[in-house]
């Protein structure tokens, strides 16, 4: 770094902090291993078209049920001849987008709701905070499944189903946080300084608990994204023959006697894909909660 | 802004936080409101912006430029808090929210209440950190409170509260959490202020000395009544109150210990604003007392002129009875 840059860095606060989370993130080797793979699934599913050999349909009749390592099929190919790699990159595209879309609907949906429960209280706080206790009654992925069901079986409504299902989660750490934040004395400095409800929320409230929804979006993620294999799996989500983990999963089922590998790449895929989110989250959190000096 | 007087009950258990208590408060003065813990200081300059939570119910009037603070809509009072009426509070390390840079914590009062540019409101925060002596303000207006100290943080605080020149600046105990010498600094500040900008000033403490310092006039405060109230040299010199002389008494001073070096404390503590007696409240506490303090309250009488004495056994020297 030469003479300047350190002298811009000095003078920069920001610039000054963000070199400081940069370096208690990269002291943690699990979250870059977590950062990186999730970056690398992520890459696989927006380059899908150049990344994998072959297309997710492609047939190749010669080979059908061909054993992982066969030449120009790395991972082997399925009852139909479809090269599993490939179908494994093309899948990854359905896993992250209801992963990322349904978390960020999540967030649409429980971050104003948590925001006017924890901060108004009055009658309305309780109301929404029975309610989202009921929600979480249910395990998430019978709501996920129950919703799809209803919405009926598609990609998009599988999403919208994940969607609303992890929101109630959020609501109820959105409104903690908003019910702890409240209290603080900038916000009553605030108040005393004549600001308005409105202003105190979006300057004052959401801001300061942004750190807290990264880590928690980090970690709803692979929650969706294996809701997503589950919807996929019982045929509420993605329709064959586009390509999912959750689609493969359930091809794989007839041939588990003969090619139970066909059952294990994809789980794999799910498994890497949702640790990969669960190991950047958690190495998120510990760089971002200031309660940890480290 | 004159005639206020303040009286409520919180509801669990009916507390008598503030009990009928007035004050006025002159155009340019200096108001100590002394007392110890809990003995409703904050509370009633709370009261006066609404600042309580539902629960408290607050009777009384405030009147400020005519116009009663407690009865008046909460838009106008939301148009006085920050803007005529301004308050620094006692936490300067958490009063300032850590996800902004300071400048912008100031503008955002500044375009709240004057509709400033962000580059007007920018060029007047530089000016409001100068004027509360911080060094390199143009530096500083961009850093977060984080890397401020408590005492620039507090400098800040009071920068904020005096962006729309307001007419009365209320600071809640502004140098509790500060070092002495720290201490110093920020009371020489709020003096320079109220010389130079005219600004009236309440100034909650528990510390005698600061009040001594600053003050024009004192109101010494105990479970919610007020025991006293004086001009500060009238109050330093002829303390009426047993309470306030006990108080004087805990001041450290060279001289001031008894033999084995120990500061005079005033026995027993505080009581519970929940069981009031109707008595005196500070007679559990006080060497003067006696049944008729055990059994009526004290009025506020006026001992001398200005001088406004609860107690029924007042005077600055006590024969025993």
């Amino acid at each position: 770094m030469s003479y300047a840059d350190t002298a811009a860095v000095a003078i920069n606060p920001r610039a000054r902090r963000r070199r400081l989370l940069r370096k208690r993130f990269l002291r943690r080797p699990l979250a870059v291993v977590g950062l990186l793979a999730a970056l690398a699934f992520i890459g696989a599913a927006v380059f899908a078209p150049v990344v994998a050999p072959y297309s997710a349909s492609a047939t190749d009749f010669n080979a059908t049920l061909a054993p992982a390592f066969t030449p120009h099929h790395i991972l082997g190919t399925d009852e139909l001849g479809r090269d599993v790699l490939s179908r494994i990159i093309w899948g990854s595209r359905a896993s992250i987008q209801a992963g990322v879309l349904a978390t960020l609907l999540a967030m649409v949906i429980a971050v104003p709701i948590g925001l006017v429960a924890g901060y108004y209280r009055g009658w309305i706080d309780p109301v929404i905070a029975r309610l989202t206790d009921v929600l979480l009654a249910f395990p998430f992925l019978i709501v996920a499944v129950g919703l799809a069901a209803i919405l009926g079986p598609s990609l998009t409504n599988a999403t919208l189903a994940l969607g609303i299902g992890a929101a109630p989660g959020l609501i109820r750490i959105a409104r903690g946080e908003a019910l702890a934040l409240r209290e603080e004395d900038y916000v009553r400095a605030a108040v005393a300084n004549g600001a308005s409800d409105p202003a105190i929320l979006a300057r004052h409230i959401f801001p300061n608990m942004l750190s807290t929804l990264i880590v928690q979006a980090t970690v709803t993620i692979p929650g969706a994204i294996i809701g997503e294999a589950v919807l996929s799996f019982l045929g509420l989500g993605v329709q064959p023959p586009t390509p999912s983990w959750g689609v493969m999963l359930a091809d794989a089922q007839s041939y588990l006697s003969q090619a139970p590998r066909l059952a294990l790449y994809p789980g794999i895929a799910i498994f890497a894909c949702s640790l990969s989110f669960n190991l950047l989250g958690d190495g998120l959190r510990d760089v971002l909660d200031p309660r940890t000096t480290r | 802004m004159r005639d206020l007087s303040v009286r409520f009950d919180t509801d669990d258990g009916t507390v008598h936080a503030v009990d009928g208590l007035s004050f006025t408060l002159d155009e340019g003065q200096v108001l100590g409101v002394v007392g110890e813990s809990g003995c409703g200081k904050s509370v009633s300059v709370m009261a006066l912006l609404r600042l309580l939570p539902p629960t408290a119910h607050v009777t009384g009037s405030a009147e400020f430029d005519a116009v009663d603070l407690l009865s008046a809509p909460l838009s106008h009072v939301r148009r006085v808090r920050g803007r005529e009426i301004a308050f620094v509070f006692q936490e300067p390390m958490t009063s300032l929210n850590p996800a902004f840079r300071v400048g912008n914590q100031i503008g955002e009062v500044l375009r709240r209440h004057l509709g400033l540019s962000r580059g007007d409101a920018r060029r007047r925060a530089v000016e409001l950190l100068d004027l509360v002596r911080i060094p390199a303000p143009d530096r500083r207006v961009d850093e977060y409170p984080h890397q401020l100290s408590g005492g620039m943080r507090q400098r800040v605080m009071i920068a904020m509260a005096l962006a729309c020149d307001p007419k009365v600046l209320i600071a809640d105990e502004p140098t509790t959490a500060l070092d002495v010498t720290i201490q110093s600094g920020i009371l020489d500040l709020l003096r320079d202020i109220r010389e130079r900008l005219g600004t009236s000033i309440i100034l909650i403490t528990h510390n005698l000395g600061v009040v001594a310092d600053i003050a024009d006039r004192v109101i010494v405060m105990y479970a919610g009544r007020k025991a006293e109230e004086a001009p500060v040299h009238e109050l330093f010199a002829r303390p009426e109150h047993p309470y306030t002389i006990g108080l004087l008494g805990a001041v450290p001073r060279p001289g001031g210990a008894d033999k084995q070096g120990r500061l005079q404390e005033i026995p027993g503590r505080v009581p519970s604003l929940a069981q009031l007696p109707s008595a005196c409240a500070f007679a559990p506490r006080c060497p003067r007392a006696d049944d008729l303090s055990r059994s009526q309250v004290p009025d506020l009488r006026e001992v001398r002129q200005d001088h406004l004495v609860a107690c029924f056994h007042p005077g600055v020297e006590w024969d025993g009875g």
